[in-house]
């Protein structure tokens, strides 16, 4: 994974950047939120102000004469809670607003995202690994827009420190120098804790993702690590990577440490500086007592809200690899371009290859396949392990498009079809099985108009009536990932009932019954047989049966097509096929010969 | 199968934690220390009141301001700020090293746990949540323990700490401001209930989320091939909006808690100002003291603003700690015997002892099989789906131990056996042939770590299958992907075979390793096993029976019991389940 490098410089602005984008994107929840930042800036510097005045023409003048009046103790009350009130209003404006903000970014950019997975064609998403595709459109998502969250607080403290400064100035010139040096140290410091923090926040976020992917990986090899006995190496390679990420934690703490307490510090030597120069300053008659407790709450107020800034840049850049990480899905090349052809045609599908090549990236797995299949016909694909079958199969469909050559319906190119024109024609029953979070109603149909009847007749020539009748809700079972755990052999059952309960025109079966027992087998084939009259099929196949189901066989090995015909003819020409399809009878045919030899030599 | 719910036992927060610092004694290292820099950190905090309070009583009190004075005050306020950030870097340091190490032995001990839990390859399904209890729920432990338990740590020690002036300089005062924060203090729990319960819709909603975008992902081929990218988008799409939903619900509690903190303060400082200007005007309490007590009210706002969140992380946290100890807790069903029998040298006899087996007591899957497979003999174990042939391997191989009876093998107690001598003469490839994200030379070298990248070579010339490694791109160095995905499933099972091969066991279990291969290759490499496995034990599981015309003994098992045994020749022509079995198959591959 290549993320462009940036100096840190670069990075701040392309935060911000992206800061900016956050405004276009939500410009009405940003002016709320911004609003409700700068009124509850404002009314800190409006506390301060009170406290102030209740200090000099409260407290003072009651304490000087001696006796309070009721009416301002009342005010003085009316007046502090009159501010926190305000103030109150513009933390929620300010919270709610950049909380709403930052999930709806984050809604609408996974929706993106998602949506972007569901066009790209699948041949992106076999050169991308599912764990990360899983955190572009989870983690990246909300990493890009955490600097949201103390956004718009940030920006009312920007206003407020001006505000604040300028007031001081007004106030008295050399205070306001004490707070011009302060303020802006524990703003620089904050970038400079953030610079320093950052990566290690990185690396340890990095790191906790491979902490992570090791533990899924070693425990979804749980059986192999059991069977050879490799718990205690599988510990310590888990053990090793866990020590990385304490180690960076470690340094965490020391770099924490050291800032955190100067962070404290720095605003409480503020105030004590103002109150050292401020005396001075009274004695001086520059400032009265009232102005000088103003501007001390002032500091004191002001130390925690300063260092939203930080926040924000302590985000940036998380949120910088997010966006790039975003970006990268976002701006994917190579959707699937589609024509406007509609499939009407009924009946069973005319299907041409022609020429087909195909390659993932450097390795060419196909290599210029033609044949073609009249209209009702079946073809089984016949070929060793790793030939290009599933491959082919898959071309079959349009789930990937051939680096050149044509597949073609009816003398139709398959990409000349709309979008959604291809489902309604063929249908894919795949080698590996995907079961939805669904219903088996739901897997079956996938949202396709199909009634109930249909549904039970698909499951009846898929041989999985009787089992599916035999959950606890029938139809209406949730299966998957959190539904009922089904065997191997039923999710593949389920999976061919999906591609029959469409009555494709056009039916691929990629080894889609491997992991059923020979003589269930045997019952689907022949409900096959019975049912798919209206269908072209193509079969990827090994078993003898599904290829006799065959009206003729096409033989692929490397990649290339080396022959077809029916099932005698390859066999009396083609040695590879012969090779393939006899393997088991010549084995046997071998042993009875060698028995026979042992026999001979025992006689002798 | 064990039924224990991992993690299930429940303690009380404090009984967790108490069980955490005895099962991870790495916490506890100078744990007394730590709490004490924590402390000493909060000094500098209440530094500013009283520097604020000697500044107005006695620098600002007379006519002219007492600059002397102040700047003693101030400059031992100094001192006492940099007495406090030493202690918080040291605290700081300490802390980070103490958690970390604690944390690190707690990963490290519950994911060996973990591997010898037999959950993990009985119930699939389960993986994931086992995975969350050595990264996330440790990640969160860690993360509470750096932010929110320091806080709290902090916060208390700021509160004593303030609290404790305060009543130095009027106890009227304090108890004012302790009545105007008693309502918040009572609601706090509320508060946090309300949250706890948002916090934990948003999570399951993200749950969910997480399910909708990884159908999107892992289902792409079936979406794309049945047209259902529509129907993915909405489920998708509702997701993300259920998710938004219950975050800004979440986030609205959250910002009603803080706010009323806020208005809290201001209650507790127009209290103070109401009844401090009346106990001023008395001569019980002087200006410098009533303003100093203003500014300690702000220490008071803090603790209280982020209690309801800190709660929150704190249950969780133990939640997770909770999650992690219950992983320790859980005892090895399949334990490692101390100290265990050493398998003598050379060939293995397996000896089933009347076994049975139930997953669910009295629903028998392997029932009453007495039996010896002598060393060095082919055996073949035949019969239906759901038969218990899968049983008999992993009973076999001790991934489970039998309900009843028990298995032998060389004469030996299987159970009494010790892993290291069990994995090493005992070898089974099972037929989901699960790859690690590295090489093929990597994945063989699995078998046996120390082997070079020639015997790795020679494995695969031995095993007739140079010609598929010259279709790889850089032969045994080609990268095989994530769970092996990058190779076909028939070719994922040739690197599982040649990593059994490699290991040299003197038992090799073959679990419909071949399944996916192509009949060829397939017989191919029956055969080169069988040559090579001469002087081994070889137990092989297959549906295809090819398998068990080659063996020099077929077993038939048939609903949990061994209905037949013999050779193939003399099965196939005695009328019973073999001959059934074999007649469909020739029906399906001649």
């Amino acid at each position: 994974m290549t993320t462009p490098s940036r100096t840190p410089r670069q990075v701040i602005w392309r935060g911000l950047w992206i800061l900016w984008l956050s405004v276009k994107e939500e410009p009405r929840i940003f002016a709320i939120s911004a609003v409700g930042s700068a009124l509850f800036g404002g009314m800190t510097i409006a506390q301060a102000y009170v406290f102030g005045h209740i200090t000099g023409d409260v407290i003072e003048p009651a304490i000087k004469r001696g006796d309070a009046t009721t009416s301002s103790l009342l005010g003085a009350a009316l007046l502090v809670m009159g501010v926190a009130t305000l103030k109150v209003f513009g933390i929620l404006g300010r919270r709610l607003g950049a909380g709403i903000m930052q999930y709806r970014l984050q809604a609408t950019y996974r929706k993106r995202v998602t949506r972007r997975y569901l066009e790209l064609p699948l041949e992106w998403h076999q050169q991308h690994p599912t764990g990360e595709l899983l955190s572009n459109a989870n983690s990246d998502v909300e990493a890009t827009w955490y600097p949201i969250a103390p956004f718009p607080f940030a920006v009312g403290v920007v206003f407020m420190l001006i505000g604040t400064l300028t007031l001081l100035f007004f106030t008295d010139p050399v205070l306001a120098i004490v707070g011009s040096v302060i303020f802006p140290a524990i703003a620089v410091l904050t970038v400079v804790y953030s610079s320093k923090m950052s990566p290690l926040m990185t690396r340890a976020q990095q790191l906790r993702g491979e902490v992570s992917t090791i533990a899924h990986e070693s425990f979804d090899g749980a059986l192999v690590v059991k069977t050879l006995g490799r718990e205690q190496l599988e510990t310590d390679r888990f053990t090793a990577k866990s020590r990385e990420l304490r180690d960076t934690l470690v340094q965490v703490g020391r770099v924490r440490g050291l800032f955190d307490p100067i962070m404290e510090a720095l605003p409480v030597v503020g105030v004590l500086l103002v109150l050292v120069v401020g005396t001075s300053r009274v004695g001086s008659g520059h400032l009265d007592s009232a102005t000088l407790v103003r501007v001390a709450y002032l500091f004191t107020l002001l130390a925690f809200p300063v260092r939203a800034i930080g926040w924000v840049l302590n985000e940036l850049p998380r949120s910088v690899v997010g966006y790039d990480r975003v970006l990268r899905v976002l701006e994917a090349e190579g959707s699937q371009v589609f024509g406007t052809a509609t499939a009407d045609a009924s009946g069973p599908v005319a299907l041409d290859t022609r020429d087909v090549s195909f390659a993932y990236g450097e390795d060419q797995v196909l290599h210029s396949v033609s044949f073609d299949v009249a209209p009702g016909r079946t073809v089984a694909v016949v070929g060793p392990t790793g030939s290009g079958k599933s491959t082919l199969a898959s071309l079959l469909v349009r789930l990937v498009d051939p680096l050149s050559g044509v597949v073609e319906y009816d003398g139709t190119d398959v990409s000349a079809f709309a979008p959604g024109q291809l489902a309604t024609v063929a249908a894919l029953a795949p080698q590996t099985t995907f079961l939805f979070d669904d219903t088996v109603r739901g897997n079956v149909t996938l949202g396709a108009d199909i009634s109930d009847e249909q549904v039970w007749a698909a499951l009846r020539v898929a041989q999985a009536e009787g089992f599916v009748a035999a959950l606890p809700k029938s139809l209406d079972t949730v299966v998957g990932e959190r539904g009922t755990t089904l065997s191997g052999g039923q999710r593949q059952r389920l999976a061919l009932a999906r591609a029959v309960a469409r009555n494709p025109r056009l039916l691929v079966l990629d080894d889609a019954t491997s992991s059923v027992d020979p003589s269930v087998e045997q019952r689907i084939l022949a409900g096959l047989r019975g049912s798919a009259t209206a269908s072209t099929v193509v079969v990827v196949a090994y078993r003898r049966a599904t290829i006799s189901l065959a009206d003729e066989v096409v033989f692929v090995d490397e990649g290339r097509l080396v022959d077809r015909g029916s099932h005698e003819e390859l066999r009396e020409r083609c040695a590879g096929y012969r090779d393939l399809v006899t393997a088991y009878e010549r084995a046997e045919a071998e042993r009875i010969a060698e028995h026979a030899g042992d026999e001979k030599e025992t006689v002798r | 199968m064990t039924t224990v719910d991992v993690g299930a036992e429940q303690r009380s927060s404090f009984g967790t934690l108490a069980h955490g610092l005895k099962v991870a004694p790495e916490f506890r290292k100078g744990l007394r220390t730590t709490l004490l820099l924590a402390l000493l950190s909060t000094a500098g905090r209440v530094v500013v009141p009283l520097a604020v309070q000697q500044t107005i009583d006695h620098g600002l009190s007379k006519t002219t301001p007492d600059l002397p004075l102040v700047r003693l005050a101030c400059g031992l306020a100094l001192l006492a700020v940099v007495v406090t950030a030493v202690a918080n870097f040291f605290m700081n340091v300490r802390l980070y090293r103490t958690t970390e190490d604690g944390l690190l032995a707690l990963r490290s001990r519950a994911f060996r746990r973990v591997h010898d839990l037999s959950v993990l390859h009985q119930a699939a399904e389960r993986r994931g949540s086992l995975v969350s209890r050595v990264t996330g729920d440790v990640d969160t432990i860690s993360t509470f323990m750096q932010f929110g338990g320091l806080l709290i740590v902090v916060s208390v020690a700021q509160v004593v700490l303030a609290s404790a002036l305060m009543m130095w300089w009027s106890w009227q005062l304090t108890l004012a401001v302790y009545v105007c924060m008693l309502p918040l203090a009572l609601s706090l729990r509320v508060f946090q209930k309300r949250l706890q319960v948002a916090y934990s819709t948003v999570r399951t909603r993200i749950g969910e989320l997480l399910g909708a975008i990884s159908e999107s992902v892992v289902g792409a081929p079936v979406i794309r091939a049945y047209g259902a990218q529509a129907r993915t988008a909405q489920r998708i799409d509702d997701a993300v909006t259920s998710t938004r939903e219950a975050q800004t619900r979440a986030q609205r509690i959250s910002a009603t808690t803080f706010c009323s903190g806020e208005l809290t303060t201001a209650l507790a400082n127009s209290a103070v100002i109401g009844l401090g200007v009346l106990l001023a005007t008395h001569g019980q309490l002087t200006v410098g003291r009533l303003i100093g007590f203003l500014f300690l009210v702000t220490l008071f706002v803090q603790p209280v603003q982020i209690a309801t969140e800190v709660l929150n992380e704190a249950q969780n946290a133990i939640a997770g700690m909770r999650r992690v100890l219950g992983v320790l807790d859980t005892p090895t069903d399949i334990a490692d015997p101390a100290p265990g029998l050493v398998l003598p040298e050379g060939p293995v006899s397996v000896t089933f002892d009347h076994v049975s087996f139930a997953y669910v007591p009295g629903k028998d899957v392997l029932h009453d099989v007495d039996l010896t497979l002598a060393a060095q003999t082919r055996v073949a174990v035949v019969g239906e789906t759901g038969s218990g042939k899968t049983t008999f391997a992993k009973l076999l191989t001790r991934l489970m131990d039998p309900t009843q009876g028990r298995v032998l093998l060389s004469g030996l107690p299987l159970a009494q056996l010790s892993f290291a001598s069990l994995r090493q003469r005992v070898v089974m490839v099972p037929q989901d042939g699960f790859l690690f994200d590295t090489t093929v030379a990597g994945n063989v070298r699995y078998g046996k770590p120390g082997a070079s990248d020639d015997d790795i070579e020679l494995a695969f010339t031995e095993l007739g299958l140079l010609d598929w490694l010259e279709t790889l791109p850089d032969g045994i160095f080609s990268a095989v992907g994530e769970r092996g995905e990058s190779l076909s499933v028939g070719e994922r099972q040739l690197v599982a075979i040649a990593r059994a091969y490699v290991a040299d066991p003197d038992l090799l279990v073959l679990d419909e390793a071949t399944s996916a291969v192509d009949p060829a290759t397939e017989v191919r490499l029956a055969r080169a096993l069988d040559s090579l496995t001469r002087g081994r034990t070889t137990l092989t599981i297959a549906h295809r029976l090819s398998t068990a015309e080659a063996a020099d003994e077929v077993l038939v098992v048939d609903k949990g019991i061994v209905v037949q045994r013999g050779p193939h020749a003399s099965l196939v022509g005695t009328p019973g389940v073999y001959a059934d079995l074999h007649a469909s198959w020739v029906a399906q591959s001649r």
